[in-house]
């Protein structure tokens, strides 16, 4: 296996872009990213593209060879594949261009995530958004997305007393970045008051724990790290890139209050790197409810197990922090188009470890971590990013 | 969902049909044709037997539902919950009975058959479990039991082979 670099990256604006199709947002993401790597479309072998659920979502199905023809280059008769994995399919697909670089089988390839979430009502794109948690055995009986966290929430408030207003301080910080990113779905900074008193959705998660539903795309490219200097003055190393499952349903997992899938993903790319967490700078993680974050801290060993909630509302983890999490703004502020998350995690970081995040720039960035999780945690992925002087 | 795909699984969302290993003897709910415990799990291809869950359980986690999903409407505001019943499994379940917000980790429930939801006016009800209080809350009658499988009264974690 050889070394695999991010070359090049681009991404829309998150939000509800009502006046954008599909299509567009794809296109520009992909285009943003391959004149970003200087690659010639000539030069590129395959596509993969995350995205959830086009075929609810916009009735088209067999998408990816859709963004390679209106790119231009159905001619060129290359393989473009789509993945699935949830709110994590970016971040598997990146987990395949990755493998296809590493493995020589491709030489410079682009990924791709998109997706189209308010082209439906609200009540629909919950429904199916909600499809990544047991459609017939969770869903059938009640349950949705943010209620089956918010059954995690209260386990883990139960068992390591965290509390209501630690869990409130998560989506406060994430307003607080997002107001820094052009980029993001929501730029308006935001209390812990009004997250205390936003409308109860599952409690004790309230509207403002929830990530909106956005329309996005992002995109990177990717090719073998000896062959970068070519293409980029800051390449960016794929140190680790891991994927891991667990059961589908909540109620099969043996303990509520951790992911096995993230905690066994941070290990295996930990040891893949050879780092630890305490060399990370910089981290994108899952938060799409605030105590997703929470969890997602203790599981990728940036805390203790239960001491999450006390630390981050110390502000250990703003900016500056030991790391600094979420400089996007995270799903909750950036915005959270499923399919496309994983990929917007990754640009976040190449512009941090290439100095290039404006206005919300980590100094001295040079180790990253970008964490994806599929419903509740039935996937999750790792990938250790670092930058190459 | 289609009628048959909901009707397939009647056994299981009517009477909390399971399913034990007669390897290691751990038990399943929804039942599963490999047994994920044993260390050798092909071992126990083909040597799943059926199991009834008694019903009885306790609240390990809750939370009160108000913004709801599609065909629960009527019920917001409703308490989902996870019980972990006697026998091991954990279903993912409403708890009815007691209002939402009374509803606590360590609370002993029963399983009662409900209507679970309607597929708008003229669609497919859907009928299974929920929970409820196991004692007297406030004065409400205890549940009414889940229907049993074979018209018979059921005993407690009786195995159905």
């Amino acid at each position: 296996m050889r070394e695999v670099a991010i070359l090049g990256i681009g991404m829309t604006r998150f939000g509800e872009l009502w006046d954008r199709s599909f299509r567009e947002l794809g296109i520009e993401a992909g285009f943003q990213a391959l004149v970003d790597a200087r690659l010639s479309s000539r030069d590129l072998g395959a596509l993969f593209l995350g995205n959830m659920a086009s075929g609810s979502l916009i009735e088209q199905e067999h998408i990816a060879p859709l963004l390679m023809d209106y790119a231009g280059l159905a001619g060129h008769h290359l393989p473009a594949i789509r993945i699935e994995a949830g709110e994590a399919s970016g971040a598997v697909a990146l987990h395949q261009g990755y493998l296809a670089v590493a493995s020589g089988a491709y030489d410079f390839v682009v990924v791709g995530g998109a997706e189209k979430l308010t082209d439906v009502p609200d009540v629909t794109a919950n429904r199916i958004t909600g499809a990544t948690a047991d459609q017939e055995w969770e869903s059938v009986f009640g349950a949705t997305l943010p209620g089956l966290w918010a059954l995690i929430a209260r386990r883990h408030m139960y068992e390591h007393g965290t509390t209501r207003e630690q869990i409130a301080q998560v989506p406060v910080q994430a307003h607080e970045m997002g107001s820094k990113n052009p980029n993001a779905h929501y730029r308006n900074r935001i209390t812990l008051e009004q997250v205390l008193g936003a409308p109860p959705v599952a409690e004790p998660l309230g509207m403002l724990d929830c990530a909106p539903l956005s329309d996005g795309a992002a995109a990177v490219v990717l090719g073998p790290l000896d062959r970068a200097r070519k293409f980029t003055d800051t390449p960016v190393a794929i140190r680790a890139s891991v994927v891991t499952s667990d059961t589908m349903a909540l109620h099969h997992r043996g303990d509520l209050t951790r992911l096995d899938s993230t905690i066994v993903a941070a290990k295996r790319a930990f040891g893949q790197a050879r780092k630890t967490a305490s060399d990370v700078n910089v981290v994108e993680l899952h938060d799409a409810y605030s105590i997703s974050a929470l969890l997602a801290l203790e599981d990728l060993g940036f805390v203790g197990k239960g001491g999450a909630g006390t630390a981050f509302a110390e502000g250990r983890f703003a900016m500056g922090g030991t790391p600094t999490v979420n400089t996007s703004g995270g799903l909750k502020a950036q915005g959270r188009p499923f399919g496309a998350v994983g990929v917007a995690q990754v640009v976040e970081l190449v512009r941090q470890l290439r100095g290039q995040a404006e206005g919300r720039q980590v100094s001295g960035a040079q180790l990253a971590l970008a964490h994806s999780v599929g419903g509740t945690g039935a996937t999750s992925v790792v990938h250790l990013l670092e930058r190459t002087n | 969902m289609s009628i048959a795909r909901f009707w397939r699984e009647t056994p299981r969302r009517y009477n909390l049909g399971g399913c034990r290993c007669t390897v290691c003897t751990t038990v399943y709910f929804p039942p599963r044709v490999v047994c994920p415990t044993c260390t050798t799990h092909r071992q126990s291809l083909g040597k799943m037997e059926p199991f009834q869950l008694s019903g009885e359980g306790t609240v390990i986690s809750y939370t009160v539902i108000h913004d709801p999903a599609e065909g629960f409407e009527m019920l917001v505001p409703y308490a989902l919950t996870l019980v972990k019943t006697v026998e091991g499994p954990v279903l993912t379940a409403e708890v009815v009975d007691i209002d939402p917000h009374e509803v606590r980790i360590g609370l002993k429930v029963h399983a009662t058959f409900r209507k679970l939801r309607e597929e708008g006016k003229a669609g497919v009800i859907h009928y299974g479990y929920k929970f409820a209080p196991a004692v007297e809350v406030d004065g409400a009658p205890r549940p009414l039991p889940l229907p049993s499988p074979a018209g018979e009264p059921r005993a407690a974690g009786r195995a159905t082979a």
